[in-house]
């Protein structure tokens, strides 16, 4: 019997080296860990937040918590919208955490500096939340994987429809950053082209409460649609005061990036009938709706978000990646994540571009109006699908050095 | 004209009455501060944090027990103050002494667990609460289009604030209250019960900050955030009127709103940062605020 114990002691500490070194080889510090990276407490909070990093510890969960059998670690920190603050965690979570990849990643602002540091470093963006096309064209890096839309998609289906219905005059009301500057760019190249015109805009800084002044400055353009090139909580207010100055009487409210959370809180009676560009919704079939349960089952989310579901089908591919790759040194994971196509709850018909854009199908929907609604979050009507090459900009008109020139 | 050339003048005009609207809204929190300052010294930072949950009371007596918009703007302002009395007497009263620097920890601590809570329960996006049928509508004005509900914010904040004033500075129960926290020795002598006095008028203090979230819970989002979000720029308001001075917080609440609102006209980049500016002019021409009393 002693003996037997001898023998099989032996055998553990002659095969724990071994299996150890396996791992190492293929895994850094034999561990995979991932990061995420979100405003957990305020204005985006609801949209990615906490909802997010329970989105990823799901696909990790789905994925059987290992990969390549190196356990499968997820951290997470609130940058509270503020680039220095994201920054200084990326920074601790390179230099101390040894995180492979980062994910989350919402305001456009805090985006812009944590993709820096990751680039530098060789670690992988999973960008779910930041809407900048920035990413994938001025800026865009061989280590960045742009998820869930950007500033074009979120406009293809919505503007173009309403100016050429006869709405040609537009005034913008507009998040004072990054974002809302894109968004806004992005919204008037395609109004223009289609023959409207953009009257004006004005710059609400992140956060504002009261719209009021704003959308009367809208209303005195004479404007006949009040694009907001704003999301959130910040949306929410501005259609609110949009609606009690009785401007949504007048002209037509065009909410250029309406998250359910956001649909959810604005008052059903005013927001009805508005038509919107949507990367996904989680009544949309029985795949979405079943993974929409189980998620809810585990988090505390009111409703699930396309950003909830992008970042659990970002982190899934990029585990796939790392398995298919066989290790989790960045490039080759990344080099693997855009060969495999990527199909799921989330993304549709979708491939990873040589640029680092999810090329995905996109949805045009109408919010349903309060006697449709069947449940609180019974929201949307999915009208029509957008297939993702003619929403998403080109290869070539993003402009993705790295990504041409290795054409 | 020359400079500006797109000033519209119905335009300004517009600003400047939707200025003074916010404006009585600063007024009505700074007012509850500058008492709770002005006559305990307690920096009170839950201020914001009151003025949220008299939105969500609004909202929660509506949706669990059926109250009205009427009823919330009466019993909730109630509801709050008693729970600045549970505050004041299980925790401020504790710290009284310490200086004020204790308080402002105290009172923000408190703040952001209420907050905290709150954003875990109900989430950010924050909460549609409908505008009373009394209040709906509006007045067409030749200017703008004036909802009616803008108006009532008006007319009721700038008549408590009034009444606040006048109850603290011109009657025999005010004058208590001032006596009570110059001299509580002497006052207590005189057979005055001031731990009583202190409570009930932090308890005031904070049922206008209530009474401001009942009030701004049909036109803003009621969301957890919303205290926060107002919580600083309604400090500087109090700095900038002189810390303390009542009247002072209620005409800078009024003006400040008027500014912030010319600037979303002017150069709507700046309007969250007007008011700090002023500030910052203001503690350093006139360092004690613009209505300080001669020592």
């Amino acid at each position: 019997m002693k003996k037997l114990l001898h023998i099989l002691a032996a055998s553990l500490i002659s095969s724990a080296p071994v299996t150890g070194s396996t791992a190492e080889a293929t895994v850094s510090d034999g561990k995979v860990k991932i990061g995420v990276l979100a405003d957990m407490s305020g204005v985006y909070a609801d949209a990615c937040g906490p909802g997010c990093l329970e989105a990823v510890r799901m696909a990790v969960d789905n994925f059987g918590g290992s990969v390549l059998g190196a356990p499968i670690e997820v951290v997470s920190a609130d940058d509270q919208n503020k680039p220095d603050l994201g920054a200084a965690k990326v920074r601790e979570w390179i230099e101390q955490g040894q995180v492979d990849a980062v994910t989350g990643l919402v305001s456009t602002a805090v985006t812009g500096a944590a993709t820096k540091l990751l680039t530098a470093n060789e670690r992988i963006a999973l960008i779910v939340g930041a809407a900048s096309n920035a990413f994938t064209t001025s800026e865009c890096s061989p280590f960045n994987a742009h998820w869930t839309y950007d500033v074009v998609s979120l406009v293809a289906g919505t503007v173009k429809p309403m100016v050429e219905s006869g709405k040609k005059k537009w005034f913008f009301i507009t998040a004072d950053y990054t974002f809302g500057y894109d968004l806004e760019k992005a919204a008037t190249e395609i109004i223009t082209a289609s023959g409207g015109e953009v009257l004006g805009s004005v710059r609400a800084p992140l956060g504002t409460t009261d719209f009021s002044s704003y959308v009367l400055q809208a209303q005195a353009s004479g404007a006949e649609v009040i694009a907001m090139a704003n999301s959130s909580a910040d949306l929410v207010n501005a259609l609110k005061a949009a609606s009690e100055f009785g401007i949504t009487e007048m002209a037509d409210v065009a909410g250029l990036l309406v998250v359910t959370t956001a649909a959810k809180a604005m008052d059903p009676s005013v927001a009805a009938g508005m038509n919107l560009t949507a990367p996904f919704y989680w009544d949309m079939d029985e795949v979405t709706r079943d993974w929409s349960a189980r998620f809810k089952a585990r988090s505390s989310v009111s409703i699930p978000t396309a950003l909830h579901a992008s970042a659990y089908s970002s982190t899934l591919h990029y585990l796939k990646a790392i398995e298919a790759a066989g290790t989790d040194e960045a490039k080759a994971v990344m080099a693997k994540m855009k060969t495999m196509p990527v199909n799921d709850v989330f993304s549709r018909n979708g491939y990873l571009r040589r640029d680092g854009r999810l090329v995905h199908d996109m949805y045009l929907v109408r919010i349903k109006g309060p006697s449709e609604r069947e449940s609180e979050n019974d929201i949307f009507v999915v009208e029509k699908t957008l297939p993702g090459d003619d929403v998403y900009l080109s290869l070539e008109a993003g402009g993705c050095s790295f990504a041409l020139n290795r054409q | 004209m020359s400079i500006f050339p797109e000033i519209n003048l119905f335009g300004l005009f517009s600003q400047l009455l939707v200025g003074m609207i916010n404006g009585s809204f600063y007024a009505l929190l700074s007012l509850g501060l500058a008492i709770i300052f002005g006559l305990l010294r307690i920096i009170n930072f839950a201020q914001g944090a009151f003025y949220m949950l008299g939105a969500f009371g609004a909202w929660l007596s509506l949706q669990f027990l059926g109250l009205n918009y009427w009823w919330a703007l009466l019993l909730v302002p109630v509801g709050v103050g008693l729970l600045g009395t549970l505050l004041e007497r299980t925790l401020i009263r504790r710290i009284s002494g310490e200086g004020e620097l204790y308080s402002l920890l105290l009172t923000f601590g408190v703040a952001l667990i209420v907050q905290g809570l709150f954003s875990k329960w109900f989430g950010v996006s924050g909460l549609p609460y409908q505008v009373p049928e009394l209040l709906q509508g509006g007045i067409r004005l030749p200017v703008m289009y004036l909802p009616t509900y803008r108006v009532w914010i008006l007319l009721l904040s700038l008549g408590v604030c009034l009444a606040a004033w006048l109850l603290i500075e011109r009657t025999r129960l005010g004058s208590y209250l001032r006596a009570g926290t110059e001299n509580p020795q002497l006052m207590k002598a005189f057979g005055i019960n001031v731990p009583l006095i202190v409570t009930l008028t932090y308890s005031f203090g904070v049922a206008l900050a209530g009474l401001a979230g009942v009030l701004a819970a049909p036109v803003y989002s009621v969301s957890p955030l919303m205290g926060s979000n107002i919580l600083i720029v309604v400090f500087a308001i109090v700095v900038i009127g002189s810390m303390g001075s009542i009247g002072g917080a209620i005409l800078t609440g009024l003006g400040m709103g008027v500014i912030e609102g010319l600037t979303k006209y002017f150069y709507p980049e700046a309007s969250a940062t007007v008011i700090f500016l002023v500030m910052v002019l203001v503690l350093i021409f006139k360092p004690a605020g613009l209505f300080a009393r001669a020592a």
